[in-house]
């Protein structure tokens, strides 16, 4: 078998192990849903704000950025974390054993990862199309959604692997993940917007770190009118994140527990 | 392709300031099972975690194979069965898919239903692996290692935990592999282990190698003192043997570097008085009483 046929081997076993995992495949998927529920309940369905002069309905933002969570929580979190247990557990050293290449296990969580982004977004947008009457993405943006989605996904999942290299041991991992992406989650316009009135601290995290470039490009491919409008500077800013991630990833990931 | 699988020469390795293995000379012939029998922390694990490819050595010459395992070749990786001492498998895969999962790694792998048969595990192949016992798991981890269809098999301490039947399943396992012309290189801190398995067992202590040889030849039991025990019945007297002989609570004992002759006197002895020398018996020491004594007594700690 060739590598590519390795990689997606993987991929498939990976694949088999998460959905038997009950705690890891109801929580990636009910919790996006589940925060759909409460922000549009708790927020109506009014308007909302995302730029000077510009608005979008409530439930259609709020669609596109559960949608970026869940894409979030799928990669970033889901992958951190058992990634960590999978380490913690020896499956790694074991699997480091074989002739398998170390960069065929690790491509397949990440396309492991993006597959089940794809799902979630797919469940999420029709979710909110059915019960909220949200715009869907076509056309142009659908293909700029895809390309976010895609880049998206594959990058927080790279920053979830080099994540991994600074957790301890599996107990430690949730609160780390936690830590490290639900301020960002907050700052970031995933939660609620951050419009210009945002003090500047908050700006600037949004502008340097990933999450509100990707919450902003799926918002804007979603909505896809001329009142939010798509940059590819976000994508872009994303990429570099996933890179620098996957370089993080590849230097000090580690095989075996840390001890 | 020589008849040497391994070859050690001089291998060291530190720890901070802790030196683990302290030239270590090893080398394992194709074919023979292979024992690095010690007590805990006595550097086994390490020393077989560098030549799995796992550790990096501080000094000397290592050879699997061929190969440098250090380099972490995927040849050489296909060509070896890892069996560490402790490792997990996704809990959520069966027996079968799991071997099934290990086995596509390699260039030419056993048959899946035949790897999980060998190892007793064929009515547990459709059973997820979290409902496994500890002694099945560990079953399959050799299944896992066998997988690939190894010239080289590790077993890092493979029937700790074990129970006597499922230790005497274990061994049937690894003399069929023997059979099949498989090299082992098995750790062990058991002494029956070692003396069932292989062919050629070395014992460590402290990180250095202090005895080599066969389970028979082992630190000179085939030539060392003998130990003669008897009893005879309270009218006869006391055997008046020039060897020093000491009474204990049985009878009578007696050690010896030159058992024939101490035999020849004492039933010379016995006939001429007509009597019987009750529970005679002549032992050498055991492999278990040799390890002991190089090993200090079991000393040694991680």
């Amino acid at each position: 078998m060739n590598d590519l046929g390795l990689t997606l081997r993987q991929v498939r076993f990976t694949n088999k192990a998460f959905w038997r995992n009950p705690a890891s495949a109801f929580f990636t998927f009910a919790f996006p849903l589940m925060f759909l529920v409460i922000f549009t309940s708790l927020l109506g369905s009014g308007k909302t704000e995302v730029a000077p002069g510009k608005e979008i309905t409530q439930s259609t933002y709020y669609v596109a950025s559960m949608a970026a969570f869940a894409v979030i929580t799928a990669c970033f979190t889901n992958v951190a974390i058992s990634v960590t247990f999978n380490r913690d557990a020896g499956i790694l050293k074991r699997t480091r054993g074989t002739p398998l290449p170390a960069w065929a296990y690790l491509a397949a969580r990440v396309i492991h990862a993006l597959i089940v982004s794809i799902i979630l977004v797919v469940i999420t947008v029709a979710f909110g199309a059915a019960f909220y009457h949200a715009d869907i993405p076509s056309g142009v943006a659908l293909m700029q959604f895809l390309a976010v989605l895609g880049v998206g996904a594959m990058s927080f999942a790279a920053l979830g692997l080099a994540l991994t290299s600074i957790i301890p041991n599996a107990d430690a991992s949730p609160p780390i993940v936690n830590a490290a992406i639900l301020p960002l989650l907050f700052l970031s316009g995933t939660f609620f917007p951050i419009t210009e009135h945002a003090p500047a601290w908050v700006r600037l995290v949004g502008r340097v770190f990933p999450v509100k470039h990707f919450t902003d490009a799926m918002l804007a491919s979603f909505y896809g009118k001329p009142a939010f409008t798509f940059a590819w500077s976000d994508v872009l800013v994303i990429a570099v994140w996933g890179l620098v991630g996957l370089a993080l990833a590849s230097r000090f990931f580690s095989w075996e527990p840390r001890r | 392709m020589g008849e040497v699988a391994i070859r050690v020469e001089g291998l060291r390795k530190s720890y901070d300031d802790v030196e683990a293995v302290r030239g270590v000379d090893l080398e394992v012939q194709r074919g023979e099972v292979f024992a690095l029998l010690g007590p805990n922390g006595a550097g086994k694990t390490t020393i077989v975690e560098i030549l799995e490819g796992f550790r990096a050595r501080s000094a000397g010459d290592v050879q699997v194979l061929g190969h440098d395992p250090a380099k972490h070749e995927r040849d050489l990786r296909a060509r070896i069965g890892i069996v560490l001492q402790s490792t997990g498998v996704d809990p959520y895969l069966t027996v079968r898919e799991t071997v099934l999962l290990y086995s596509g790694y390699y260039p030419s792998p056993r048959d899946v239903d035949e790897v999980i048969e060998v190892v007793g595990l064929l009515e547990k192949r459709d059973t997820r692996v979290d409902k496994l016992s500890g002694g099945q798991q560990r079953r399959l981890d050799v299944a896992i290692a066998l997988a690939g269809d190894p010239e080289l098999l590790f077993l890092d301490e493979p029937t700790t935990g074990f129970d006597p039947g499922a230790r005497r399943n274990a061994w049937q396992i690894v003399r069929n592999l023997t059979a099949l012309g498989k090299t082992v290189l098995l750790t062990t801190h058991y002494m029956d282990e070692a003396q069932h398995l292989a062919n050629t067992v070395a014992v460590i202590a402290k990180g250095e190698i202090v005895a080599r040889g066969t389970p028979d030849t082992l630190g000179g039991r085939d030539i060392g003192t003998a130990v003669i025990r008897f009893r005879v019945s309270g009218a006869a007297g006391t055997p008046p043997l020039s060897l020093a002989l000491t009474a204990t609570d049985l009878g009578y004992e007696l050690r010896t570097l030159e058992p024939t002759r101490a035999l020849h006197e004492l039933t010379g002895w016995a006939v001429e008085r007509g009597v019987e020398l009750e529970a005679l018996e002549v032992a050498r020491p055991t492999l278990e009483d040799v390890y002991l004594e190089l090993t200090g007594g079991g000393e040694g700690r991680e």
